[in-house]
Order: C-alpha cells, then structure tokens, then sequence
C-alpha cells in the first residue's frame, strides 16, 4: 500500500511538509521527533525528544517504525541527510536527495552538479525523499490524531558539546528574505550590525559568501554557496558579494536577487534581478529605513 | 590503525558542466576529472594522521572504469599506501557503492573509513551514512575536525545550526566537510614514489544493483536578464513592485 510518512525534527520542519505531501497525492502520517502539533497527518506520531540524539543511535528504531511505508520524507537538512541516509542504508532502500520535483510517487526531479543540471530520476518504493521545500507550494497538512511514541537511542555517537541556535533569526535553507555579505563587511561586528540588522527588520536570515566565512567575518554555518547552504528565499540582498560560481550555484533558485556592489562589472550582476552599483555601507542602512515592512 | 579512504572521480568541479543536448548524460568533452574535492580532503587527513603516527596503512579504494587509476595514482602520490580498482563499467548509486564498500571494509577490517561527505557529481550524501549502516558502525559526519582518542575519535562536526561535538567509538565512518583542512600540492617525490607504490585491480564481490535510476538530465531555465537601477530610492520601488516583502 502507498503511504507517505514525514519525519520531522520540530514543528519548524513540519511547516514546511504541506507542499510536498499535497504535490505528491498520497495518504500521510507523521512522525514529529520534538515538539508538538495538532496537524500533520491522519497519525501524528510525537517522539516528544527534548534533544535530537545522534542518527546512528535511533536510525535502527526508526527504520523499524518507518519500514511499512512506501515513502519516507524529510525537509532536506545537513541533520536529515545524516538521517534519511542511515536509515535507508539499513533497509537498503532507494533515497532522493534534495528532490524539487514529483511526476509520479517513483520519479523526481533532482539537481546535480551543484544545480548545473537537473536529473530525473526513478526509484521504487520503498523510497526516502529528503526535499527543498521553497519548490513546493505551501499548503495545509492535515489534523489528526496524535499518538506518543517513545524513542529510547541505542548505543553509538555520542554527542559531547552542542552549540545553540543564533537568537531568533531563521534558518537559512528555509527563509523567505536572506541578506547576504562577503568580504567587504570587514570584520564580525559590522558584519552583524550591517547585514544583521537589516535582516532582523525584515525578518529574515543572515547569509556569507566563503570568503566571509574563511576569513572569519561570519560563522561557517552561515555559508551560502555550493559548498555551505544551498538557499531559495523569495528575496536574496547580496551586499559586496561579487558572485562566485560556487556562491551562484547556491542562490539561483532564489525568486528575486538584488546586487548591491561597487563594482558595476561584478559577475553577480548577470544574475541578479535588481542591481544597483553603490557602496553597500551607503544603502543598506537606507534600505532598513525606506523597504516597506521593515521593523526599525 | 588502517584506514580506508574511498575515492570518487568526478568532472573537474570547477567547471561549468551541462546536460547533452540528447539529455542522455552530462556533456564532459574537453573536461578534466579530479578526485572529488571531499575525499581529497579526506585523504589529507588520512596522511596527517598518518605523518602523526596515529596511523599506520592507507588505503585508497575505487570503483568504477580503468580510467579510475587516474585519481588512484594520484592519491598514492598524496600519501596513500596501497589502492585498489574495483573495475566495473555498471552505473552506480550510493545504495550499490555502499553495499560494495561495506563487502571491501569486511575483508579490509580497518578501523576507521574516512571519506567525502558527498560526492560533487551527484551531490547525493548518502555514501558514508549507508556504509556506517551496513556495517552497523558508529558515523560522523560533515567532520570539520577529527582527533583521535584512545579507541575512537573526537569529531566536531558542522550542522544546520553551528557545530556539535560527538566522540565515536573505532571502527568508525567519518565523513569530512570542506573546513576539515587544505589539501597539500603534491611533491614530485610523492609522484615518482607513487609510481611504485601498489594498485590491485579488483572485480566487484557484490551485484552492484542500483535502487535509483536517473533517466534523463536537463539544463535549468537561465534567469532572465535583470535591471540596473540608479538610486536607493528607485532600489526600494523596483524590490517592492516584486511582491516579495
């Protein structure tokens, strides 16, 4: 029987499951491992974990639980490819890396080659499916039942030290708006209160390019890139960023892209929907202050 | 301690790749085809362990064409002991790779498997945690730095939200992230070396099946032009009248 379980790590990720459970048209449950919801599907199954255990502790339970569906999804996540991946190599079933597309229940669209290319893909049930979820249209998941599950994690990694979420900003493979700097931020403080700021008021996430990053200016979880985070919001600010082939093939599925860089021959120009020549100390403060809905 | 560092060949990943016009493969004439940049960076730490004498044998593993012996060579010349071919001309997934590896790693026995976190051909992510599976190991992955404890390692990884801190007991799989180090240029000592170091071919111990097949590979839709426009002011009309706010 055809029947689609969403995994989710937290309410955060079940946000984001509506599209892809609506696109690809088959009865669903959901396992939700923290947190909680009264949405989700027929059964929603709550580990209620207060903290995420390492995949090899829990991917042998899992792959028990989960082993009657045809599908197996999750928002793709470098913490869900650890675990979809596990999982599947124990069941020794076919797995769908950062889907963007379903044609039918047993084939997907994918990106290869850094998004260069798009592959098409077959696989047979049973199948797991980690997928970009800015390539689904939002929709509504369903209310059901809710139904507690204990998840006790088998000996295997152990988790020693954990660094805590950045205050309040979302996470960058699932934001809307993201403003984006490199190089020319200069060090971490005006990084944070150039580039922060304007993302704070309008809600959004902060991003880097991998000179930022290598350089120390921003954190490396901020990367954006071929090689960091590869992003869709519906609005990318790209602030002294010239526009590496490796920093492109992360933003290109964005909806729109404004360059903001003094360097009118900047390659990033040949992809961005708005450009403006100028120094992004000049406009981004003005940008805070004149964008309609920006918080001050 | 023995590690096994898996290596992929890919399309030089600093290339501009498409599709075939016929959509039946990626058009790589006039390309070259490096080690994936991952396992390289595998490899490096592989050898710094190695030069630290926290290991003792590395061995680089392929499977795939003769022309694999390629990037195996040049992994001897980086510092690996010993490689071995594993020749088939068969398409691949990381379901096969990973069952293949796991019947290589039992008759291997090494204490540590060391490689890319994903390959930069397929960008699939799955290789290292489907081997951890089936040899029912402990995994790191998306390693930024490894340190070896008495019987495992202290891996700090890269996550979605920063970094965590995990101990693994050996025999481990550890896959690596681009922050892990710089790989170092090779020497020409290290090729002349390389030349007479072994490299076994092999034939595949298990079936190779694949559970994924790609039919074909298209080039997404080019961005349309965008505009040039001359003040903050027109900047904040043009973003707004986008309806993205």
């Amino acid at each position: 029987m055809s029947r689609l379980l969403l995994i989710a790590f937290d309410e955060s990720d079940l946000n984001s499951c509506g599209g892809f459970a609506a696109k690809l048209g088959l009865p669903y449950d959901a396992l939700l491992l923290s947190g909680s919801s009264s949405v989700g599907g027929e059964q929603i199954f709550q580990a209620g974990l207060t903290a995420i255990p390492t995949a090899d502790t829990v991917a042998g339970l899992l792959a028990v639980f989960v082993h009657t569906y045809s599908h197996v999804a999750f928002v793709s996540s470098m913490r869900s490819k650890d675990l979809a991946a596990r999982i599947a190599g124990i069941l020794d079933a076919a797995m769908i890396t950062d889907a963007i597309g379903i044609e039918s229940p047993t084939t997907f669209l994918r990106p290869m080659v850094a998004g260069a290319v798009i592959a098409t893909v077959d696989a047979e049930p049973p199948v797991f499916i980690t997928f970009r979820p800015s390539n689904f249209a939002p929709a509504e998941l369903m209310a059901g039942t809710v139904v507690p599950m204990g998840i006790e994690p088998a000996p295997g990694s152990k988790i020693v030290k954990a660094s805590a979420k950045t205050a309040g900003r979302p996470d960058l493979s699932q934001a809307k708006i993201i403003v984006s700097g490199g190089k020319p931020l200069k060090d971490a403080a005006t990084f944070e209160t150039v580039l922060g700021g304007l993302a704070d008021a309008l809600g959004g996430a902060v991003g880097a390019t991998r000179a930022a990053v290598d350089t120390g200016i921003a954190p490396n979880e901020l990367q954006v890139g071929q090689t960091g985070k590869i992003v869709a919001p519906n609005l990318y600010i790209a602030a002294g960023i010239s526009g590496s082939t490796q920093h492109m093939a992360g933003i290109k599925d964005s909806k729109v892209i404004v360059a903001i860089n003094k360097d009118g021959d900047a390659p990033i120009f040949e992809v961005a929907d708005i450009g403006i020549v100028a120094d992004l100390f000049d406009v981004l403060p003005q940008l805070r202050a004149k964008l309609p809905g920006a918080r001050s | 301690m023995r590690i096994l560092i898996p290596i992929k060949r890919v399309v030089d990943p600093y290339a501009k790749v498409r599709a075939l016009p016929s959509g039946e493969g990626l058009d790589t004439a006039g390309l070259k085809f490096e080690i994936n940049p991952f396992d390289e960076i595998a490899l490096e730490e592989a050898v710094r362990m190695k030069e630290r004498g926290e290991a003792t044998e590395l061995i680089a593993i392929t499977i795939g064409g003769s022309e694999c012996e390629e990037q195996l060579r040049k992994s001897l010349a980086i510092g690996a002991d010993r490689a071995i071919l594993v020749e088939t001309t068969s398409a691949l997934d990381p379901s096969a790779v990973s069952t293949e590896l796991a019947a290589w790693a039992k008759e291997l026995q090494p204490d540590l498997i060391l490689m890319g976190k994903q390959g930069t051909e397929n960008d699939e992510n799955q290789t290292g945690q489907r081997l951890a599976a089936k040899l029912d190991w402990p995994q790191a992955t998306f390693a930024s730095k490894i340190e070896k404890l008495a019987s495992g390692f202290q891996v700090t990884r890269e996550t979605d939200l920063g970094e965590e801190v995990v101990e693994v007991a050996q025999p481990a799989v550890i896959t690596v992230d681009l922050r892990l180090n710089e790989p170092r240029y090779i020497a020409l000592p290290g090729i002349i070396k390389a030349r007479s170091k072994p490299l076994e071919r092999a034939t595949p111990k298990t079936a190779l099946t694949v559970k994924v097949k790609t039919r074909s590979y298209a080039n997404p839709p080019a961005r349309g032009a965008g505009i040039r426009v001359n003040s903050v002011d027109e900047l904040v009309a043009a973003i707004a009248a986008k309806g993205v706010l």
